[in-house]
């Protein structure tokens, strides 16, 4: 499943290693110093990257930061807008990770900060950018980590330094960063003026998730044939995922795209059975023995009405209860806004209680749920609320259809008895006990 | 023809409600007191009055934009 089991194969500079080899992102033996780094991947390729848009859409790379957004279509809006205001662009890496379900970006960082940092300067020399910013949660081993590997690589062209981000959730949302930088206020800055157009000190401004950065950076070296050696044919390479709750061994896996996923569970040593968190915090309820064969890949998870969102899956010990699970995620999804627009800042604290109170008995409280929710959605100024939303209303329809019985026990009795919950969100989590890569 | 739709910066927005007062066919109010504005175009008989409504803003959180 994973490549844990696979020989480690020669090195070609030219062709790249294996292409068949799913430990790309994560490999076995660490690539995080740079002579380790070069020893795996060869140098990486100098100068502008003509075709790297064209790489990025036959790759059909898709951002994995929580929306997945094409990465070439933002690549090329980003060139358009270079062309036309005739200014350099900023890159800027989002190795923030604000979602406390997901790991994957911190175990990265870790393993392969190197990778990242090729991939925001060959996105850099593709859009046309003079500046390169890595965005890390200010005093996290994240930002040590990528100061350690600036520090150790040779000077180039484009200006790259690591920049702290305040720890909240919501101030590693794109905009929010862009206003960070701008002004020191981690605060979304709303979709009215395009992150693309107008961005750091009002340039054309790339955000990546660190993820994405990796795989473009192997996309910018061996091409998109290589690129497609493993995954499926509409959604070639691998994926980050971090498997928490109520598994034998938590953390984060590589795995092809496409991989079922039950195969995906596997790698943590999990069944397919039970209830899970896909996606994170803004995530969706799966029933995994109904999901088990539903390939990991946007497109399959979305026909599904899922998404990979921010590539976690937590899963529910046996017994345990979404409706209380989901009470205390929207508590903590209202909290962690920004307090900025009166739907969020009003209308999240209402659900989180509205969920509560259905926890405890308060059978008014599923009508109060069926007409906020509606009205809350789609009108913040980023997609904080949206996500609290879709959550909860996921949350509902397994209630509903699937759990009759254990809604009818909370509105007769108040309770379920249920096992403690398990979804973490808490302050990010250590990532040195944590880093377990998952072997099958 | 160029039609008009209301554009709400919801960052902005103080909830003042004053929108909702000169365009009530088209702007409701949700119990917070924050304006819920549709997001089509605004029908023609209702643009005079939907620029009052984006003009009584008093801090300019809503705007009537041309679009095509």
């Amino acid at each position: 499943m994973t490549s844990m089991t696979r020989p480690h194969p020669q090195i070609h500079h030219h062709t790249g290693p294996s292409a068949q080899r799913t430990d790309r992102l994560l490999p076995r033996d660490g690539a995080r110093s740079w002579p380790d780094h070069l020893a795996r991947w060869g140098s990486p390729a100098g100068g502008t990257d003509a075709n790297l848009t064209d790489d990025l859409t036959l790759a059909g790379l898709l951002g994995r930061g929580g929306a997945g957004f094409p990465t070439g279509r933002k690549v090329a809006s980003v060139v358009a807008a270079v062309r036309r205001f005739r200014v350099p662009a900023v890159v800027v890496a989002n190795c923030c990770e604000g979602d406390p379900t997901s790991l994957k970006d911190q175990v990265l960082v870790h393993h392969s900060p190197h990778l990242i940092i090729d991939g925001a300067i060959a996105a850099a020399a593709t859009v046309g950018a003079d500046r390169v910013v890595l965005a890390a949660h200010q005093g996290s081993g994240v930002e040590r980590t990528l100061r350690s590997a600036v520090a150790e690589r040779p000077g180039g062209d484009v200006s790259l330094d690591v920049v702290g981000i305040p720890g909240r959730y919501i101030a590693s949302e794109a905009t929010s960063l862009v206003r960070f930088l701008n002004t020191g206020d981690a605060r979304p800055a709303g979709k009215l003026v395009p992150i693309w157009e107008s961005g750091v000190d009002g340039r054309p401004t790339l955000v990546h998730n660190a993820e994405t950065l990796a795989h473009l950076a192997l996309l910018a070296r061996f091409g998109s044939n290589w690129f497609a050696g493993v995954g499926t044919a509409a959604e070639p390479g691998t994926c980050l995922v971090t498997i928490g709750g109520a598994v034998p061994r938590p953390g984060v896996v590589e795995v092809p795209n496409g991989a079922p996923l039950r195969e995906v569970l596997a790698c943590a040593g999990a069944l397919s059975n039970g209830w899970a968190l896909l996606g994170g915090v803004s995530g969706r309820w799966i029933d995994l023995q109904q999901s088990a064969d539903i390939p990991y890949s946007t497109a399959a998870l979305a026909a599904a009405g899922l998404s990979r969102g921010v590539g976690s899956i937590v899963v529910l010990p046996p017994g345990g209860c979404v409706l209380t699970e989901t009470a205390r995620i929207l508590g903590f999804q209202a909290h962690a806004g920004a307090r900025q627009c009166g739907p969020c800042m009003f209308g999240l604290p209402a659900i989180a209680a509205d969920m509560a109170d259905l926890g405890a008995g308060d059978r008014a409280a599923l009508t109060r749920l069926q007409w906020r929710l509606p009205v809350i959605t789609g009108r913040g100024g980023c997609g904080h609320p949206d996500g609290a939303v879709a959550l909860a209303a996921s949350a509902l329809n397994v209630l509903r259809v699937r759990q009759p019985a254990h809604l009818a026990q909370h509105l007769n009795t108040g309770q379920c008895g249920a096992p403690p919950p398990v979804v973490p969100l808490g302050p990010a989590l250590s990532t040195t006990d944590k880093t377990g890569i998952g072997r099958s | 023809m160029s039609t008009r739709t209301l554009q709400l910066d919801p960052i902005s927005c103080r909830a003042h409600g004053l929108c909702a007062e000169e365009l009530p066919e088209a702007i409701s109010l949700d119990e917070w007191g924050y304006p819920i504005v549709p997001a089509g175009p605004v029908p023609r008989e209702l643009v005079r009055r939907a620029k009052a409504a984006a003009a009584a803003c008093p801090v300019l959180a809503l705007r009537l934009t041309v679009s095509r």
